[in-house]
């Protein structure tokens, strides 16, 4: 069973989404608190959403000193997939395991609300459940989530099909490129500011995000097919 | 070894989209301050640090920029070190 460590900041508030979004897919997910050192044998690892360390000074810039960090980071290189959710993403950018950095939204409110966002490549743990360009509605909610990043990077992101989500229709933060999720070269290392957690049960309205937690145990246990 | 005061400042590159600058500029301009053309909004820190000298204490201070205190996509630095206390 693939097992799941959803790490917890102070001031994370989508861990419980997460961690039971995880359990619903069918994998064990069990909580890193941020001081621990040690990921408990997880096969993949989730920063949940919220505000670590209340944001301060910039959103992930305090978090990514945390001590489990430094076990995420050994998990990141040797392949081991790790998703970044809204705040997680903001603390992947800080960590330097993604390229580029969240500033505040272009329209300068906290934007809460669904979005509708495509799936650019099934190639990382996030999406290997979805096909190519189906497009979700999943929320979004933050102050800051406009991305950013230098052209090269942003060139070598596009060419690289390392876009992972992009909003259509509506942008709700002035994203550059609209981009909502991008993944590193290794293609291990994902982060999205739509929360798939807060659409990942029938019950909540929409599951259509549910498939990137399916994503998440797929890619540790591929589904065996017919011819080995 | 002195004690230091450094100030530093932490702006946002001038070619990305400053919104809170904007939000202050909106507002100085409803205010009757026409004659405002551009707000840019960052941060001020000021840091009390020992060292064995004035450019030491600057040297230290933009090491905590670099690694902290600026992020290197979005924002650009300046140090200044005040005098001994």
């Amino acid at each position: 069973m693939t097992r799941v460590a959803v790490v917890r900041f102070p001031g994370s508030n989508c861990d419980e989404d997460a961690l039971r979004a995880a359990d619903r897919a069918g994998a064990s997910a069990h909580y890193v608190w941020h001081r621990d050192t040690d990921l408990g044998q997880a096969d993949v690892v989730i920063l949940p959403g919220g505000f670590a360390y209340g944001d301060y000074l910039r959103a992930g810039a305090i978090a990514r000193f945390s001590p489990v960090m430094a076990a995420v980071v050994a998990h990141a290189a040797a392949g081991g997939p790790v998703v970044g959710i809204c705040n997680g993403f903001q603390v992947l950018c800080e960590a330097g395991l993604l390229p580029g950095a969240l500033m505040r939204n272009a329209g300068l409110r906290f934007v809460s609300r669904p979005v509708d966002v495509r799936i650019e490549t099934t190639d990382t743990p996030c999406t290997v459940a979805y096909a190519k360009g189906a497009i979700i509605t999943v929320p979004v909610a933050h102050g800051e989530g406009r991305y950013v990043a230098g052209a090269d990077t942003l060139r070598e992101l596009e060419a690289e099909g390392r876009v992972v989500f992009r909003y259509v229709g509506t942008n709700p933060n002035g994203s550059v490129a609209d981009i909502a999720g991008i993944t590193n070269r290794d293609r291990n290392v994902v982060g999205l500011m739509p929360h798939p957690e807060r659409a990942a049960d029938p019950l909540l309205g929409d599951s259509s995000g549910a498939g990137v937690f399916a994503s998440l145990v797929q890619c540790v246990q591929p589904v065996r097919g017919g011819s080995a | 070894m002195g004690t230091y005061q450094v100030h530093i400042r932490v702006m946002p590159r001038p070619a990305l989209l400053d919104p809170q600058g904007q939000a202050v500029e909106h507002a100085l301009a409803t205010l009757g301050f026409g004659e405002v053309s551009a707000v840019r909004m960052g941060k001020a820190l000021t840091v009390s640090l020992t060292a064995p000298s004035p450019e030491a204490a600057g040297e230290r201070a933009r090491a905590m920029c670099r690694s902290l205190l600026a992020n290197p996509v979005t924002e650009d630095f300046e140090v200044a070190v005040g005098g001994a206390t």
